[in-house]
């Protein structure tokens, strides 16, 4: 298998979906051009700038213009740079598009994907920097998709575009650089499924994102320590697949949830209450969460380091549940 | 007509804003300072027009191309590029970074990352500020992008209806990242929009810091009679790209940026300066070369001012409430 970088995989997704479908389009600042990160280099040559359009800075209203072109016949991709950006349009993402099907009795459809960048990586400061997958996955009718590698995020882009619902398609930004194979051919991944990315007997860390990465860095110095650590990566956060995660802590009775965000009220929580109502009678201990602090992101490289979590705290936790710390 | 002395200041500062951001620059290409820089190289006139046209006590509110602001406002050089280099001396001790700061002491309500997410809070410090009864008028710096954001129109729409002591300066550099005006906006001049908000629209040369000036004393003077809101469009040109990645070649020719170049507003007031009498080739070059060096020494203390300490400090994300509950 060929290998590319994440943000090679995404326009090559993209791409050939657009020549698939020629009913999807590309709306977003900056898209015909690539963006600030290149993501959809290139594209504008091959489709137009009919099909990739550059908007005004208006997110609140091109998210209103791309569900009311999908309720009309587009299949549209929206491109939000920032997710702290994202904020603006929430009327017209949490109100309009994820309700409408429901409301209108299921006439409307949005076929719908929000492609939005997040995540800390470069020192970008508060406004830069966030990770809200928890506030769409608060959200019913919407689907959050969070990839960890190159090739689920071909294969779940894939899926988002032919989903006929509204989908918010979440890229952490520090992963944009990082290579890995990418099958050849047509490569489709579903919604809704988790992946065993490593097997272990004696601890579940359900890692999001970037925050597989050190997990499995965090698995490989614990099996040194002759600890089996399996990790989950649930690829799509709403809907989320609760079933691969219980059967996994039903097997190692020790659960961790690693994400970026801040702790308090973050995706963890909720996947905590999930596994803990399948599988309470098979575990050891509590769950246990590593994430963010409960604060805005620093700006300074020395603060942002602190601040993010990684593989030394999920190794200090995982040691506690073994009870070995 | 502004006093020699006053023209002369402006100029000097107009040269600081331009080596400070020669200086940030320098410092991000050798990873002394992170993040992104957003030069406002080409746009100095706008914010020492502006700022010189204030009073000490007047507020300012600012965006991601925010440095300009901030030292025609009055920040202290060390401090401003400490917080740009996350050190601990910096205004907000690192936290915030180049993009999210702010201070009162000088009366600068912050700056911002998302585009046009301070129009409406200046805005509010303008109805603060006449329903305390205060003569203290608020200037909204932002962009032509910032200019199609859905509450740019709802805050200029409040500040016409309850006549809010507010200026709004919109920096028409011409580009919204790679997007120019006439892709993005479909009006040629920004300043029509304030009509539609029942209050004066001007556009002004943005490279002519006198014209900016004079056009700010007239809308603060009207803003400190309660005559309401102005909407000030400076047309100008950003010389480099968006930020500090971006070359700013491929959405603009080379022809077109040198055109610009040659509009500089330092040179422009220098020329006329030195046209007039009132300065002289050999005193501009001193000038320049003091405030570079100044600036030299300044960022010489920065690189070796104390970063924070490592560790996760959760004081400040609440403010320390003063007064008891019941």
């Amino acid at each position: 298998m060929p290998e590319q970088t994440f943000l090679d995989a995404i326009r090559f997704g993209l791409g050939e979906e657009m020549r698939r479908d020629s009913s999807v389009y590309v709306f977003g600042e900056d898209v015909a051009l690539g963006g600030p990160f290149g993501v959809t280099q290139g594209l504008a040559e091959e489709f137009g700038t009919h099909r990739m359009v550059n908007t005004p800075i208006s997110e609140a209203t091109v998210m209103g213009l791309a569900i009311g072109a999908a309720t009309a016949g587009l299949r549209p991709v929206v491109e939000i740079m920032f997710i702290d950006f994202i904020t603006l349009a929430l009327d017209q993402l949490a109100n309009h598009a994820a309700k409408l099907h429901y409301m209108s009795g299921g006439q409307l459809k949005i076929p719908l994907t929000v492609r939005v960048q997040c995540g800390i990586s470069g020192a970008m400061g508060a406004h830069h920097s966030q990770s809200l997958e928890a506030w769409l996955a608060h959200v019913p009718g919407l689907k959050v998709v969070m990839p960890s590698n190159p090739a689920d995020a071909k294969g779940l882009l894939k899926s988002a575009v032919r989903d006929d619902g509204p989908v918010v398609f979440i890229e952490h930004r520090g992963l944009y650089w990082a290579k890995a194979p990418v099958p050849e051919g047509e490569h489709v991944v579903p919604l809704g499924r988790a992946s065993i990315v490593r097997s272990g007997d004696q601890v579940t860390i359900v890692a999001i994102a970037n925050m597989v990465g050190p997990a499995l860095a965090a698995a490989q110095d614990l099996a040194a320590d002759g600890a089996g650590v399996e990790v989950i990566d649930p690829r799509t956060l709403s809907p989320l697949d609760v079933q691969t995660i219980a059967n996994s802590a039903k097997k190692t009775g020790r659960v961790i949830v690693v994400h970026e965000a801040v702790e308090q009220a973050g995706i963890g929580a909720e996947i905590t209450a999930r596994v803990q109502q399948e599988a309470f009678y098979y575990l050891d201990s509590p769950i246990l969460r590593v994430a963010a602090p409960f604060a805005p992101v620093p700006a300074s490289p020395v603060l942002e380091k602190t601040y993010l979590p990684g593989k030394d705290q999920i190794i200090r936790a995982a040691r506690k549940l073994l009870g070995k710390d | 007509m502004l006093d020699q002395a006053k023209r002369k200041a402006m100029l000097r500062q107009m040269i600081l804003i331009r080596a400070f951001e020669e200086k940030l620059e320098e410092l991000y290409q050798r990873k002394a300072m992170f993040g992104s820089t957003h030069s406002y190289r080409g746009q100095e006139a706008i914010a020492v027009g502006v700022c010189s046209a204030l009073q000490a006590t007047d507020l300012i509110a600012s965006y991601h191309r925010g440095t300009g602001h901030l030292i025609a406002k009055g920040a202290d050089l060390y401090t401003l590029l400490c917080e740009c280099m996350g050190r601990a001396d910096g205004y907000s001790k690192g936290r915030g970074g180049k993009m999210h700061m702010g201070d009162l002491a000088f009366g600068f309500l912050g700056n911002t990352g998302t585009v046009g997410g301070t129009v409406p809070t200046a805005t509010g410090a303008a109805l603060a500020a006449k329903v305390r009864g205060s003569k203290e008028v608020v200037v909204s710096f932002f962009g032509d992008g910032a200019a199609n954001q859905g509450v740019v129109h709802e805050a200029m729409n409040m500040a016409g209806v309850w006549k809010l002591p507010v200026i709004y300066v919109c920096e028409n550099n011409q580009y919204a990242m790679t997007v120019s005006l006439e892709k993005s906006t479909a009006v040629k001049q920004l300043s029509v929009r304030g009509q539609a908000y029942g209050f004066e629209g001007k556009t002004i040369d943005g490279n002519d810091v006198e014209a900016v000036c004079e056009a700010t004393q007239a809308a603060a003077a009207k803003g400190r009679g309660s005559g309401g809101a102005t909407f000030l469009e400076c047309v100008t040109y950003r010389w480099d790209g968006h930020f500090g990645g971006d070359p700013g070649t491929g959405y603009r020719s080379k022809e077109e940026v040198e055109a610009w170049k040659q509009k500089c507003p330092i040179k422009k007031l220098k020329e006329k300066l030195i046209q007039e009498g009132h300065l002289t080739e050999q005193e501009f070059a001193k000038m320049s070369a003091d405030v570079y060096a100044e600036l030299d020494e300044v960022a010489k203390r920065a690189e070796a001012a104390p970063l924070p300490k490592k560790e996760v400090d959760l004081s400040g994300v609440y403010a320390v409430t003063e007064v008891a509950d019941g």
